[in-house]
């Protein structure tokens, strides 16, 4: 059975008296005591360097260069917080409903709560590490609005907030390894975890510059190691990104909840060629100020399609906004689900405008005008001309989104600032991840999960900068409670010794593994099944999921992780730096990570946030949740090969907020 | 596109490396840079050999990882971009280009186009940080108000995103860009004053130590600084360090 642990009692007391009765350990005895923490993106990095200042030995990993380079670093549009600077009605208590309901009612209440009380603790740290978000002319700090919400608690740094977020947590942890109580490994990846006596006692681990496995012991170990979006080939995720150490970890015991639940981003810029290697975002900040629309007349959107109209041509009659048409009351700025949903279904019904018919515009005009006319307002011209409007509009647009524009310029190769840009959903976000309980403790006792990594917060959708809140509340203030109250009964153990036949057996089942790839001696690139693992993925396993697309997914996967095992090629050898056998063995667990997504996506006969089954919708289209029925986690348990995945479930129970059909109409 | 590419080969170290030329064909304008990289990759690999091993991550301007020397330019002819940020619709059918990693005593070479730029982390190490220890009760984050132009200069400087091309670019192979931008970012906030002067010390100190050469004012890495880190934040850190080396022989 799985227990979450929820501490009892009224919901918002629930974590400060936890925090008051838990079992805390005398920094003396915290020199005895080793922690891994495998990941140094906002999530690993805030809890390694907190883990080291309260006095624990940390030893941290990162497959990167340098911990800075965490794919947390790409974060653009901002970090939510509960502060209610901007006097408008916010609250603990209102960001912790407005996530609940985002996530479609698929998360624990008591963990999100917990997470909107740490909001606020978050922007304090961040400010005193000297983190220069964006301030308002007075010096205070500014913040901006996102989807599925109707407040503005959104804190940023242009459109680079997670690099300044990540810098911030970087800088915290330098100081540690300074000190000498973090010990660094860079380029090293976790290759599997170790168990003794049914407690995870430690790493193995690749020296990714030399080849060489290593064993690292330790006390307890944290996984911090972000989500596995790139199952799907194609993602806004980094390169590197992957499920390799959550499923390795999965594979040893540690269940891994409600795989199949993905976020779809609706604005990102469209697949290119065949050639295009991942996917770039244009942050939801953009629903602020652009408007979504495809032309209303099918011949319009052919004649663009085949480049014989442009945009500008469209007159504004014959052309359908169609979030605002659908969903008068949040408009563009709905929850990202709904949003892609929406562009899926008009560029299925035709009225897609790039030349593969999968793009729909986000236009800027409309902004240009409105801050136009403010700014020449401000300026005291009498009469100005539209030209004049428009043109004080760009600026002001520019001073706001100028990085954006720049990127999508660059990409696209097309101006903005006169054209509308096109942007498509593209894969982003994992809500799924590893199960882990109130103390985010995974199902293996010592291996704890946060950031990305882990399940617990986001439900079955994640609204608009709450991955980057998360991360730092697990790290920085969450995971340094909870993990003491386990070390606490470590402290007469001693140094856990990576001379054990445990250790022994795990490397060599690594060694083995490696030593297969590189004799292989296939005929294929890891590339090309990665590609075609995505492919089908996304066909099958993305904005939309029905029963027989599943199923044939699941025998195309299988088929093709026979394939890959057989014929793959990995060049050179395993004992110097290899990244193509590196990239190898992480495609060899999206392999199986896919199956399981897809075994989890045909289990769960019911539509919720981004998991969108054709056969359970609303007579006009919108998702149809089940709750008498599928109101629970789906935890998987590994047994042995993916298809024999024995199912969990963990039900929800909803105290404090009552089950509504999510409406943003 | 049909391109030459010829591209630079070391297999570690101590090894020495030599330039390697590819033909590359059907190279589409619409590629990036790195997906270029990829297709010769994919080319090598199916021929039977060893593909060219480069660092990337993020694929958007952001992670600092991709270092490419291209055609005498860190990060290639365009400018405010990254290597990843590069398209081919910036080069010719019928090019040759030349690819080869950064070159600095300070950053070695791992393989082929990959170099280990770790003296960067422990020149932040140093002292490229404010100390605040981690606790729910740090005063309030609007406590102490900071004037917006103040904030939006250290958040510039703090755009670096640590790529090393200012060392690369730099025929001294100076880090002064890199480490400017660093302490000026923490100089220009009152969260950064009680550590100002000691910080300076200690971050060039270990500069020094690492190899960096020296600077003299050429400003060619701020010409190929992807993030348009200016050299305003030289001229800051070189007040800072004069005034904590008068105030520490007091
Ligand atoms: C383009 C983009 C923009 C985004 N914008 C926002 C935003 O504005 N607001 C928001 O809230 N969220 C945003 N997100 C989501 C958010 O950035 C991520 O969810 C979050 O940063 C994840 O942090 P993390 O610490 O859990 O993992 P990551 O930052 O992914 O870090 C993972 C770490 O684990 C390491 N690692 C992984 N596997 C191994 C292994 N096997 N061995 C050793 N080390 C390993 C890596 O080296 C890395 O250090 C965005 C995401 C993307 C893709
Ligand atoms: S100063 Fe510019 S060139 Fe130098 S590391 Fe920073 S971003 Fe790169
Ligand atoms: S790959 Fe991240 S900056 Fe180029």
């Amino acid at each position: 059975m799985l227990d979450s642990k929820i501490p009892e009692g009224p919901l918002a007391d629930k974590w400060t008296k936890y925090k008051d009765d838990i079992q805390l350990v005398n920094p003396a005895n915290k020199r005895s005591i080793d922690v891994i923490v495998v990941g140094t993106g906002l999530a690993g990095s805030s809890a390694a360097a907190s883990l080291a200042e309260m006095g624990y030995n940390v030893k941290a990993l990162c497959f990167q260069d340098s911990p800075r380079r965490a794919h947390s670093i790409a974060a653009q549009g901002g970090i939510n917080a509960a502060k209610n600077y901007q006097n408008d009605g916010d609250s603990v208590h209102r960001l912790f409903y407005d996530t609940v309901k985002g996530g479609d009612y698929r998360s624990r209440e008591a963990n999100v709560h917990r997470l909107a009380e740490v909001s606020t603790n978050i922007i304090d740290q961040c400010v005193a590490q000297g983190v220069p978000f964006a301030r308002e002319y007075g010096g205070l700090l500014d913040n901006r609005s996102f989807g599925g919400v109707l407040v503005s608690r959104t804190f940023y740094a242009k459109g680079q907030t997670g690099q300044q977020l990540l810098l911030g947590a970087y800088s915290a942890l330098s100081r540690q390894i300074s000190k000498g109580k973090v010990d660094m490994l860079t380029r090293h990846e976790m290759m599997d975890v170790v168990m003794v006596d049914g407690k995870c006692r430690g790493i193995i681990a690749r020296n990714l510059v030399t080849g060489e496995l290593e064993r690292h012991a330790a006390h307890a170990v944290v996984l911090a190691t972000g989500g596995y979006g790139n199952v799907f080939f194609l993602s806004t995720n980094a390169m590197g990104s992957n499920v390799s150490a959550a499923w390795k970890a999965h594979k040893k015991g540690a269940h891994m909840a409600n795989p199949c639940f993905t976020q779809i981003h609706p604005t990102c810029i469209p697949v290119s060629g065949e050639h295009q290697s991942k996917l770039t975002l244009m942050s939801e900040s953009l629903r602020n100020d652009g408007r979504i629309w495809v032309p209303a007349k099918k011949e319009d959107a052919e004649a663009i399609r085949k480049g014989t109209k442009t945009a500008l041509e469209i007159a504004e009659a014959d052309r359908d906004y169609y979030l605002e048409r659908r969903y008068p009351a949040f408009g563009n700025l709905v929850p990202r689900d709904v949003a892609s949903r929406a562009a899926k279904e008009r560029c299925d019904a035709g009225f897609g405008v790039n030349k593969t018919g999968e793009a729909v515009f986000l236009d800027f005009a409309s902004a240009f005008k409105r801050y136009g006319k403010t700014e020449a307002s401000i300026r005291g011209l009498s009469q100005p001309s539209t030209e004049e409007i428009v043109t004080l509009g760009k600026e002001v647009v520019k001073a706001k989104y100028g990085n954006l524009f720049d990127m999508y310029k660059q990409i696209a190769a097309d101006n903005p600032y006169e054209t509308p840009m096109k942007i498509y959903p593209a894969v982003h976000y994992t809500m799924g991840g590893l199960w882990v309980d109130y103390n985010l403790m995974t199902s293996v006792s010592g291996l704890y999960a946060t950031g990305e990594s882990n399940f617990s917060d986001h439900g079955a959708n994640r609204l608009g900068a709450s991955a980057l809140m998360q991360g730092l509340a697990d790290g920085y203030f969450v995971l340094p409670y909870t993990i003491g109250d386990y070390l606490a009964n470590d402290i007469r153990t001693g140094a856990i010794s990576s001379n054990s036949a445990e250790f022994e057996a795990a490397e060599k089942a690594v060694q083995e593994r490696i030593d297969h790839l590189i004799n292989n001696n296939g005929s294929k690139p890891v590339d090309d099944f990665h590609r075609r693992l995505g492919r089908i993925m996304w066909n099958e396993c993305g904005m939309s999921r029905n029963e027989a697309g599943l199923k044939k997914a699941i025998a195309d996967i299988r088929a093709l992780r026979e394939e890959f095992w057989k014929d793959v090629r990995v060049p050179g050898n395993a004992t110097s730096y290899n990244p193509e056998l590196d990239k190898a063995g992480r495609v060899a667990d999206f392999l199986e990570q896919g199956e399981l997504m897809c075994m989890d996506a045909l289990a769960r006969e019911e539509s919720c946030g981004g998991h969108f089954r054709e056969e359970h919708q609303t007579p006009e289209g919108e998702a149809l949740r089940d709750d008498e029925n599928f109101a629970f986690v789906s935890a998987w348990e590994f047994a042995g090969d993916p298809s024999e995945s024995k199912l969990i479930k963990e039900d929800l129970v909803f105290e404090n907020i009552e089950l509504k059909q999510r409406s943003y109409k | 596109m049909n391109l030459t590419l010829k591209v630079w080969r070391q297999d570690g170290p101590e090894a020495t490396g030599h330039m390697d030329t590819h033909a590359l064909e059907g190279v589409s304008p619409d590629m990036s840079f790195l997906e270029m990289m990829d297709m010769l990759n994919d080319q090598i690999i199916r021929a039977g050999g060893e593909p060219v091993a480069f660092d990337h991550d993020c694929r958007e301007g952001i992670c600092g990882m991709c270092s490419m020397f291209i055609n005498g330019e860190a990060h290639g002819p365009g400018r405010g971009v990254t290597t990843c940020q590069l398209h081919m619709r910036s080069f010719n059918d019928g090019d040759t280009i030349a690819i080869e990693p950064w070159r600095a005593q300070a950053f070695p070479v791992i393989k082929d186009l990959t170099v280990d730029r770790s003296a960067f982390d422990r020149v932040i190490q140093a002292g490229g940080y404010i100390s605040v220890n981690t606790s729910g009760n740090t005063i309030d984050a609007n406590a102490i108000p900071v004037p917006k132009e103040q904030a939006d200069d250290a958040f510039s400087a703090a755009t670096c995103i640590g790529c090393g091309a200012c060392v690369a670019s730099c025929k001294n192979a100076s880090a002064m860009l890199f480490v400017s931008a660093k302490v000026s970012q923490f100089a220009l906030l009152p969260q950064g004053q009680p550590e100002r002067e000691s910080r300076v010390q200690r971050m060039v100190e270990q500069m020094d130590k690492e190899g960096f050469g020296n600077c003299t004012n050429t400003g060619a890495c701020a010409v190929e600084c992807p993030k348009g880190i200016d050299l305003s934040n030289i001229a800051r850190m070189n007040r800072d360090f004069m005034s904590a080396a008068v105030k520490s022989k007091k």
